[in-house]
């Protein structure tokens, strides 16, 4: 018996008839080749978010990302206009990566005027302009207006801060997003700066981890400790349903409803989530935002209280009608394993109160996160065996993750024909 | 690092660590007094479940009291007996998932997973 009305055609997969409701291969989570041109087709095509305005406050705030399935670094950077810009982080005299600290290999941040190679000392401005050569008459035929730090396309929207890689994206930033995405303009995201950053190495193809946090049919299993006991059994027996379900382009979202958890009888709280007025929902005293919040419930369903933002390829909004949102971005490392970074973005506490409010949210995340990271890695291990040389089933409650790797599918198709061709007409 | 014990340590030791209203939860305050959530998420996989208890049915019927306490400061000017107290009430929070949830230090089913807190507000 369904819970929540669906569209005309009986389910949500229906609803997109591209999306088939076929078995479904995860060779595209342990195929080495696969990778390979999943990261030239959508990694190195897509715009990417690298961080948010935040990350480089003023002018000279630089923020290095390193960009492994790219086997490059990047210096993202807010010039003296104000503008945010992004460069390769490589000195154009002999190669060497300019901005580190500890090591080469660490991501690192700070502010200056110009960046400085620590090799032999060329000078760049926060625009990349190259404004000084040691010695720079003993060049031969040398201008060094030629060899100004390599651009990369940067843009923000809503004070994410996005690069692409291709040499000319086919699509604006804004274009790119849509407009399901972009209708979140306006969203107070700047005012949520108060930030808890996990980061984690999964051994585990970055798809995958994606669909954990795309699909809630597993919450009330693998996740069972989120209900009380007082309330897992019925939990469990009821399952999940969403009230709503959408997708535009290669991005695709997912609604939740319910009263809020406060509202809960207390034996469906655990003790100290009522002593510290917060928990895995979040803190309990909400920041007033306002009233108009666009974009948060395309479906307009009635007391919506997730709207979980899928962007293509590897980032996550979360959105909580409380008043919070997380941060998701899944960095391939290799076929078989990614980078995990998660932030929860809050309204800065103003009293002692609030603060442990904001930890026992943070920590409970973690809590539940754990449990994903633990369990998709042996999902992992068993896609690598002989046993899933198959293709598997998935619900309508899964409709979000079909759509992830048929969009994958279909970035990866387009590549591999475009190089065909180049092969043929060569 | 900012961890208020060591502070305390290095300017002779005051005979307590906490406000005196707090002096019950003085003896969980050398192990518990963690200023970061890598430290008090180290310190939980170190204990064992009945530390863990004991402390958790000695702090967490306080809580109210000690957020109350703290917010008669500023949060970002708290004396030092009162920031350790936060801490404490961060300490109570992580050793209650032990406590009300796992009934055990891990999380069940995280195998070895890890999760680093890379950035926090402080206090």
């Amino acid at each position: 018996m369904d819970q929540y009305p669906r569209p005309a055609e009986g389910t949500w997969t229906e609803h997109y008839p591209d999306l088939g409701t076929g078995l479904i291969s995860y060779e595209d989570c342990v195929s080495p080749e696969f990778a390979a041109d999943e990261s030239e087709a959508v990694f190195k095509r897509a715009w990417l978010n690298v961080g948010r305005v935040e990350d480089v406050p003023r002018a000279g705030s630089y923020v290095t990302r390193e960009l492994t399935f790219a086997k490059t670094s990047l210096i993202v950077v807010r010039d003296a206009q104000g503008q945010v810009r992004a460069f390769h982080n490589m000195c154009r005299h002999r190669g060497n990566k300019i901005v580190w600290t500890n090591a080469p290999s660490e991501e690192t941040s700070g502010s200056c005027r110009t960046f400085t190679c620590k090799y032999h000392g060329w000078r760049y401005g926060l625009d990349g302009t190259c404004n000084f050569v040691q010695q720079e008459s003993e060049f031969f035929d040398f201008d060094k207006s030629a060899f100004g730090l390599i651009p990369v396309h940067c843009d923000v929207w809503a004070g994410f801060i996005f690069v692409n890689l291709a040499e000319s994206p086919p699509q604006s930033l804004r274009d790119f997003l849509g407009t399901m995405v972009t209708a979140l303009d306006g969203y107070p995201f700047d005012r949520m700066t108060e930030r808890y950053d996990f980061s984690a190495d999964i051994a585990c193809n970055w798809k995958l981890f994606a669909d954990a946090f795309q699909e809630y049919y597993h919450v009330p299993i693998l996740h069972s400790q989120e209900a009380t006991p007082a309330t897992r059994a019925k939990t469990q027996s009821m399952g999940f349903e969403a009230p709503h379900y959408q997708l535009d382009g290669p991005h695709r979202m997912v609604s939740t409803s319910g009263a809020p958890r406060r509202s809960w009888p207390e034996d469906f709280q655990y003790p100290i989530e009522v002593a510290t007025r917060s928990g895995l929902f979040g803190p309990w005293d909400e920041p007033d935002l306002g009233d108009d919040l666009p974009g948060v419930n395309p479906g307009g369903i009635p007391k919506w209280a997730i709207a979980n933002f899928q962007v293509f390829p590897n980032l996550e909004i979360l959105i909580w009608e409380t008043g919070w949102y997380m941060l998701y971005r899944y960095w391939p490392t290799s076929p078989t394993t990614h980078r995990y970074e998660g932030t929860l973005f809050f309204v800065p506490s103003t009293n002692a109160s609030e603060r442990a409010a904001r930890e026992c949210a943070a920590v409970m995340f973690k809590e539940f996160a754990l449990q994903d990271a633990g369990t998709l890695e042996g999902t992992q291990k068993a896609l690598e065996s002989p046993a899933a040389q198959t293709v598997f089933p998935l619900s309508d409650q899964e409709i979000l993750v079909r759509h992830l790797h048929k969009s994958v599918g279909d970035w990866v198709d387009a590549y591999r024909r475009e190089r065909s061709e180049a092969v043929r007409h060569a | 690092m900012h961890t208020g014990v060591n502070e305390a340590k290095q300017s002779g030791m005051p005979e307590s660590l906490l406000p005196s209203p707090f002096a019950d939860l003085e003896r969980f305050a050398q192990t518990w007094c963690l200023a970061t959530e890598p430290e008090r998420f180290a310190q939980r996989m170190a204990s064992t479940m009945s530390e863990m208890q004991a402390f958790y049915a000695a702090s967490f019927p306080r809580i109210g009291e000690m957020l109350a306490f703290c917010d008669a400061h500023q949060l970002g000017d708290l004396p030092d007996d009162a920031c350790r107290l936060l801490q404490l009430v961060h300490s109570t929070i992580m050793v209650s998932m032990c406590v009300e949830i796992w009934h055990q230090p891990a999380v069940i089913d995280a195998a070895g997973a890890r999760l680093d807190r890379v950035r926090e507000p402080f206090p």
